[in-house]
């Protein structure tokens, strides 16, 4: 929405002095147009986001167990069961790990590729389509297929792990690794998203103004420091934008992997609310997390519009 | 009332106009008018799948004008989408369910068909065709909730031959001290003792189970159940937690027993990688399909033993945990369901299910049709039962029963003492 205020925003100040002349027909001529396109847009919104919304925090204030109506008033206490309970905090913390990684690791090492993939050379759609692949594929099913890299005793894991007669890992039953097994699949599925959007700004990048760079005789870092990375601006901020969002709402990779487990150490917000709220049928909690996750992802969302992506 | 009426001709012919364009999609293909009774079941084991299938088909062969389709879902996913699906227009008409708990809540809420009426007319000559003790178990304040299929009994299942390496004599396990022992010699050989699928929970939760009923008996476990007394903070039961942190700290299961499936645990057990698995009456026939060569341990290599007892308990070693399984049957289920689930469930199908050891039958005749005799073991255990309770985990609901698989789980890995499990158990029990 914020998109569109600002693209209108950004018209041509003739075109605008234009409008103002022409206010009334305009209107009327736009009036058919908002009548016949609008409702659709506005009542899949309504329908599928505002109201399910709305429902959740709803049932957030209620005990409920999923079966007809929700009855019992509890107030906040849902809330406060949840901001008590340990595996929440746990799914907090992880989330906020996952961010960290996303934007420390994820985000530069898809730039780093991107820049290397960005030139014309031999073979180079090859490999994009190589790292872009582990996006294409499904979550759940680079889930499962990670469960058997990662098997303490079929596993590709610990077959290495045997070629050098270490003792075998069981990495997604330990609570202490469980967490960074988890992470590094999440590197590995979405890193070539990212790369593939910084290959796409990479391209429009001006080429004269690197070669005047070079004819300056910037270095090769220098031209990335202060040339390109400049340039990219706003592709690296839309894409640690998408890095917190995803982080945020992941969900489908860590269910296979390792369903939040051992012991919660790898639950998400969603995990949580999935394993909480679901399948104890406590939809009155699950609703609450929903809401906590709502506010969060909204804050951070406009938040993160507001101060960094301001000029895009 | 009058408003209902004169709505009433609107709605149906809107309904006959959604019909007409559904009728444009769906086509052709269902040009005879059927009835579709769906049954939405979590059997994996193929022989037993077929064994249904061709039920089906003889029963869709006498009854023109059924079609009856087996639907599946996945232990876990059935478990989480049952309480939505219940409520959606595509409910199955008839599932598969644990009783207790989590059937009394789906009862309690409408969306189940109650069966007292079908089952007690002429006679009660449905009622009567079954165990009265199956019937009892799933009866709610005297309406009968759902339609008798099996019983069935927890007990240890263990490899003969990996036994005999260790020198261990199944024979000599009577008590709890005698089994940690057991677990030690073994262990020393090289061993695993056990398998344990973590990852899962609820196939852990069956030590934490036993260990309750052995040290508390019947009326500390009800007690807990309807949060009376001392609830789960009863002494015998923090006992039971105790011993369970005993057992783990011995590290009795497989390398990353913490994150093993089910599946992936009675596949250790059939591949011959642990001696022991405390499981379910028909282990025999799962272990086969799950093992990684399709074929498992032989029958003359499997033992069985009962869950040992504790000394000074208050709990009998005949006393049995285990389940007690039906077919829940929706409201909006069309009559050939019912009738489908007489059949599946009467005396010849159920010999004939049982003869491929399938099922522990409740249906009354059928007991001699067991041919295995691993659970003509289940059996008689069964038969000669002190107390059966039902699994805790589906007697005590949704969601105090999740909390007891967590705790087991935190309480056998040493993550959580057995006051702190108690405790939690509580906290959940008194939410609700």
């Amino acid at each position: 929405m914020t998109d569109m205020t600002a693209t209108m925003a950004a018209v041509p100040a003739t075109a605008r002095r234009k409008q103002v002349r022409y206010k009334s027909p305009t209107v009327r001529g736009r009036l058919p147009v908002l009548i016949l396109f609008l409702p659709p847009a506005l009542l899949l919104f309504t329908l599928f986001v505002i109201l399910p919304m709305g429902e959740a925090a709803w049932y957030s204030l209620y005990r409920w167990n999923g079966y007809g109506l929700p009855e019992h008033f509890v107030g906040f206490r849902n809330f406060e069961v949840l901001f008590n309970n340990a595996a929440f905090s746990q799914a907090l913390i992880n989330n906020g790990l996952i961010i960290l990684v996303s934007v420390l690791l994820q985000v530069p090492l898809a730039l780093w590729l991107a820049m290397m993939l960005a030139h014309r050379i031999a073979g180079v759609v090859a490999f994009r389509l190589i790292f872009f692949l582990p996006y294409v594929l499904a979550d759940v099913a680079a889930g499962l297929i990670w469960r058997f890299v990662y098997d303490g005793d079929y596993g590709l894991v610990a077959a290495l792990a045997g070629f050098f007669g270490a003792a075998t890992p069981y990495v997604l039953a330990d609570r202490g690794l469980a967490i960074y097994a988890v992470l590094a699949v999440i590197i590995w599925k979405y890193f070539g998203f990212h790369m593939m959007l910084f290959i796409a700004g990479l391209q429009a990048v001006d080429r004269s103004v690197l070669e005047a760079a070079e004819i300056d005789g910037a270095t090769g870092w220098q031209k990335f420091r202060y040339v390109t990375l400049p340039l990219l601006g706003s592709t690296v901020r839309l894409s640690v934008f998408f890095a917190v969002i995803g982080s945020l709402q992941l969900f489908d990779l860590v269910m296979p992997l390792t369903g939040g487990g051992p012991s919660n150490s790898t639950q998400t917000m969603v995990t949580f609310l999935y394993t909480y709220g679901v399948t104890r049928m406590q939809v009155g909690l699950g609703s609450a997390v929903g809401v906590v996750l709502f506010v969060i992802c909204v804050t951070l969302a406009f938040g993160y519009k507001r101060i960094f992506m301001r000029h895009d | 009332m009058t408003l209902e009426r004169r709505l009433a001709p609107l709605r149906a012919a809107r309904l006959s106009a959604l019909a007409a364009g559904m009728a444009l999609f769906v086509g052709a293909s269902q040009a005879s008018a059927e009835t579709v009774v769906k049954w939405l079941h979590l059997e994996t084991v193929p022989a037993h799948l077929k064994m249904w299938e061709d039920i089906a088909a003889k029963y869709e062969s006498e009854h023109s004008g059924v079609d009856i389709q087996l639907q599946f879902l996945e232990n876990e996913a059935f478990k989480a989408k049952l309480p939505t699906l219940l409520q959606s227009d595509d409910a199955p008409h008839f599932f598969y369910s644990w009783g207790g708990g989590v059937l009394k809540q789906q009862a309690e809420t409408g969306a189940l068909m109650d069966l007292t009426e079908a089952m007690q007319a002429d006679g009660r000559a449905w009622e009567k065709s079954y165990n009265p003790a199956a019937v009892k178990g799933l009866t709610f304040d005297g309406r009968i909730s759902a339609v008798p299929f099996k019983m069935g009994t927890i007990s240890f299942f263990y490899n003969k031959e990996l036994f005999q390496k260790a020198g261990v004599k199944a024979e000599d396990i009577k008590t709890w001290a005698d089994f940690l022992k057991a677990v030690e010699t073994l262990k020393g050989a090289g061993i695993t003792p056990i398998a344990g699928g973590g990852g899962d929970k609820w196939p852990l939760h069956f030590y934490l189970s036993y260990l309750v009923m052995r040290n508390g008996g019947q009326s500390v476990f009800e007690n807990a159940k309807n949060n009376e007394g001392e609830g789960f903070l009863d002494p015998a039961i923090i006992k039971a937690g105790e011993q369970l942190a005993e057992l783990g700290k011995l590290e009795p299961f497989q390398g990353g027993y913490l994150g093993a499936t089910w599946p992936q645990t009675l596949g250790l057990f059939g591949d011959g990688k642990a001696a022991m698995i405390l499981s379910f009456e028909h282990t025999e026939a799962t272990q086969r399909a799950n093992s990684g060569d399709g074929k498992g341990l032989a029958l003359e290599n499997i033992g069985r033993f009962p869950f040992p007892a504790v000394e000074g308990g208050a709990g009998a070693i005949s006393d049995t945990l285990g389940g007690l399984n039906g077919w829940a049957v929706t409201k909006n289920a069309p009559p050939e369901a019912l009738d489908f689930l007489r059949y599946l469930t009467n005396a010849e199908n159920e010999r004939l299910m049982a003869s491929i050891g399938m099922i522990v039958p409740v249906a009354l005749g059928a007991e001699d049709g067991i041919a295995n005799p691993l659970l003509r073991a289940a059996a008689d255990q069964l038969a000669a039962s002190t107390w059966h309770q039902n699994y805790f985990d589906q007697d005590l609901g949704p969601s105090v029963g999740r909390v007891v698989n967590d705790v087991s789980v935190e309480i056998v890995s040493g993550q959580m003492s057995a006051e702190e499990g108690a405790r939690m158990i509580q906290d959940a029990r008194e939410l609700e």
